[in-house]
């Protein structure tokens, strides 16, 4: 392990308000890879959203309320870790910067960037992880999400993570850094050109034919599972920590739910 | 209509558009990878970024004396320095100065400034005849339309619009004669244009640089029009803005050094020119007399704002051609003189944010603009500054009333949670065991071109609850 803590750290989850009200196997899913990296896990119940919808639409005022609710939900933790890049990003860069002017609030939301991570270069950078519970076997692709990509330099790590699966397959499809047009409130604000952006998506997906595309992102994912399924496409949508924790027990998102 | 109406229309036509589509296809291809070349056989390419930035913000943050600088040092070279503080006051600078010298025609090599003040328009109104002398320029002025890219004016235009637009406008020439390849097109365009270039009266030209030392102005292009629009002619008007400023010719260096390879894709363009002043005494050729003129136009208000970053553009066009959302509507879709992330920050600021905030609405925030901008402007922050302005000042009471109610709940964590279990209960159900909903009550922006993938049921908080209670705490 590469980071100070003799005893095992605790690791507040970050769950989103996305796995937490669309898909919570992805919570699960972060759960274990945090267990089998060592880590207590402990997910807050006063967590809801990180605030940046209202901070991407402009309206500061209600992020900082929401910022500072989440800073106070996650006192007292070693780690703060959200299995999203945009999330992650939003707590750990942007919480400062809202803060800024407010001298008290901006120390205490630095002091609370410092301890925050998204999921996979946590696993990766912070706890050293070498290895993983999922053994999928099959051809898969892995879109960056923006934030994770640009703003938290998230890319080898996820890679780096699936390929201690012995019998997964990784190809990489074109474009693999272009946007898939979600953009959240964009989406539904601009439905033309999200439209647009998540056909040129697919498209590229479409070229590498993979069983499955993963994502660090569940947004992302919502946005392309959505279109391939408007286009009658097979291929499923994860989120990567579902298979690197060999929690796929739930039909990939979008796709119809097994018979029980 | 409202502005965010128009501009949806404006998108849909842009989607709907093939020949644009196709043309735009091309854009990652072409100046996309080209840059990604160049940056890769330059190993100090992220370190000139950084040096570049700091010559724009050092320089911006001196400007004031820079200019005085540059002033001097112009007039000194035999230049007549022209201040305008509106698009008004510097057309009518033109206007003198087109006047005075009896033009009848006037050559022009590209210049967005000149659309900024929408130039050709007024120089038409006086009976004078206005050339765009750069190709891809030309060939816009002879469609009636404006730029839909800033160094690449007629990007949405493909070969054979430009053989169909010269058969109908050069009828002067045989019309069943062979326009078949670029190469054909092109020469017909120079035996045109030439003609124009020699019976100019006034050349204008705009500037990528002014540097202070010299009070030169340094321009480029791939054509060599600029060149002959300011030797040919007896007059030549440098019609540019007040942040194109550099202290010195050192430091254009590593502003051109950038300013190609993020451009189009070169490491240099094929004509640079430093010009000083108009034709001095032991000179055989170029201009009787020269005129630069500064203009402003919001500019030094924007200098003493959150968005004096804006200030360092070098005007490569980097941000649209990497722009998800440039590349599928196109330039003219944002209708406004700089489109695309730039544009987006730029346009609010000189039309009002009332006029163009709408602009600014229209990204995912994906940040490649920045991660490619040659002067590491952090565009996402300030088209989020345009966000939050427009928010003060909004009387869209939905987007308000729907944030603020949502913020409500979000903030109560335990009346949160219900909600989320509720909604997640109800979407499912609906859903049933097709995992999907076809359509979404409220929905419908999401649901017409996308299904919208059915939740799991239940909620992580919810299930993580039980299983603490089942199981305990997590070991």
């Amino acid at each position: 392990m590469t980071d100070g803590y003799a005893r095992r750290p605790r690791v507040g989850l970050f769950v989103t308000c996305l796995v937490d009200l669309m898909r919570p196997s992805v919570g699960f899913a972060a759960a274990r890879l945090l267990h089998e990296a060592g880590c207590e896990v402990v997910v807050p119940r006063a967590q809801t959203c990180c605030g940046q919808p209202a901070y991407n639409s402009g309206d500061r005022e209600s992020a900082k309320t929401l910022a500072l609710a989440t800073i106070a939900a996650f006192e007292g933790l070693d780690y703060v870790v959200a299995p999203s890049g945009s999330c992650a990003a939003m707590l750990k860069l942007h919480y400062p910067r809202l803060m800024s002017g407010d001298d008290d609030s901006e120390r205490r939301a630095r002091g609370f960037a410092e301890r925050v991570h998204e999921l996979l270069s946590f696993l990766v950078d912070v706890r050293g992880l070498a290895s993983v519970p999922g053994n999928y076997a099959g051809k898969v692709t892995y879109h960056d999400g923006c934030s994770g990509l640009r703003e938290l330099k998230v890319s080898g790590q996820p890679r780096q993570l699936l390929a201690m699966m012995p019998e997964i397959e990784l190809i990489e499809m074109p474009a693999t850094q272009a946007c898939c047009g979600f953009g959240g409130l964009f989406s539904i604000k601009f439905p033309d050109i999200s439209n647009a952006m998540v056909s040129a998506k697919t498209a590229s997906i479409d070229q590498v034919a993979p069983e499955l595309v993963l994502a660090g992102d569940l947004g992302c994912l919502m946005n392309i599972a959505g279109k391939l399924s408007r286009q009658g496409s097979k291929i499923g949508c994860r989120h990567v920590a579902e298979v690197l924790a060999g929690e796929t027990a739930d039909p990939p998102i979008a796709h119809p739910r097994a018979a029980s | 209509m409202t502005k965010t109406a128009a501009f949806e229309a404006g998108v849909s036509a842009a989607l709907a558009n093939e020949a644009l589509q196709h043309a735009l296809a091309d854009v990652p291809a072409g100046f996309v990878a080209g840059r990604a070349r160049q940056k890769a056989a330059l190993p100090e390419f992220e370190g000139l970024r950084r040096t570049a930035r700091d010559i724009r913000d050092h320089t911006l943050a001196h400007l004031d004396a820079y200019l005085e600088e540059f002033e001097r040092n112009a007039v000194s070279a035999g230049s007549t320095v022209h201040w305008a503080a509106t698009a008004d006051e510097a057309r009518e600078v033109v206007l003198s100065i087109c006047r005075a010298a009896g033009a009848r025609t006037i050559a022009k090599s590209k210049s967005m400034v000149s659309e900024e003040i929408a130039l050709n328009a007024a120089l038409e109104a006086q009976a004078m005849e206005v050339v765009e002398t750069d190709l891809g320029e030309y060939l816009i002025q002879l469609r009636g339309e404006r730029p839909s890219h800033i160094i690449a004016p007629a990007i949405h235009l493909r070969a054979g619009d430009v053989a169909d637009e010269f058969r109908l406008r050069h009828d002067h020439l045989d019309a069943s004669r062979d326009l078949a390849t670029p190469e054909v097109m092109v020469a017909e365009a120079r035996s045109v244009l030439r003609e124009k270039f020699l019976a100019a009266d006034v050349g204008i030209t705009g500037a990528n640089f002014l540097v202070a030392e010299t009070g030169s102005a340094i321009i480029v292009t791939n054509e060599g029009n600029a060149d002959l629009t300011m030797s040919l002619p007896k007059v030549h008007i440098v019609l540019t803005t007040i942040d194109k400023l550099v202290p010195t010719l050192a430091d254009a260096w590593p502003l051109l050094r950038l300013l190609a390879r993020s451009a189009t894709g070169q490491a240099f363009t094929a004509y640079t020119t430093i010009v000083t002043g108009p034709r001095r005494p032991e000179d055989d050729a170029g201009p009787q007399s020269c005129h630069v003129i500064l203009l402003d136009n919001g500019r030094s208000e924007l200098l003493q704002s959150e968005f004096r970053p804006i200030l360092r553009c070098i005007r490569c066009g980097a941000c649209m051609n990497h722009c998800p959302v440039y590349c599928a509507i196109g330039g003219h879709a944002y209708d406004s003189v700089y489109p695309g992330p730039i544009g987006a920050v730029l346009t609010p600021a000189l039309a009002g944010v009332g006029e163009a905030g709408h602009l600014a609405q229209a990204s995912t925030f994906c940040g490649r603009c920045e991660e490619v901008c040659p002067v590491e402007i952090p565009l996402v922050s300030m088209l989020r500054g345009w966000r939050e302005q427009a928010f003060a000042a909004s009387d869209d009471w939905r987007s308000r009333t729907f944030l603020r109610a949502w913020v409500q709940l979000a903030k109560r964590p335990r009346a949160y949670g219900l909600a989320a279990r509720i909604a997640a209960a109800i979407l499912s159900a609906l859903a049933g065991a097709k995992g999907i909903l076809r359509r979404l009550p409220f929905g419908e922006r999401w649901t017409r071109q996308r299904d919208f993938p059915a939740p799991q049921g239940t909620t992580f908080q919810d299930l993580w609850k039980r299983r603490e209670r089942d199981e305990g705490p997590a070991p």
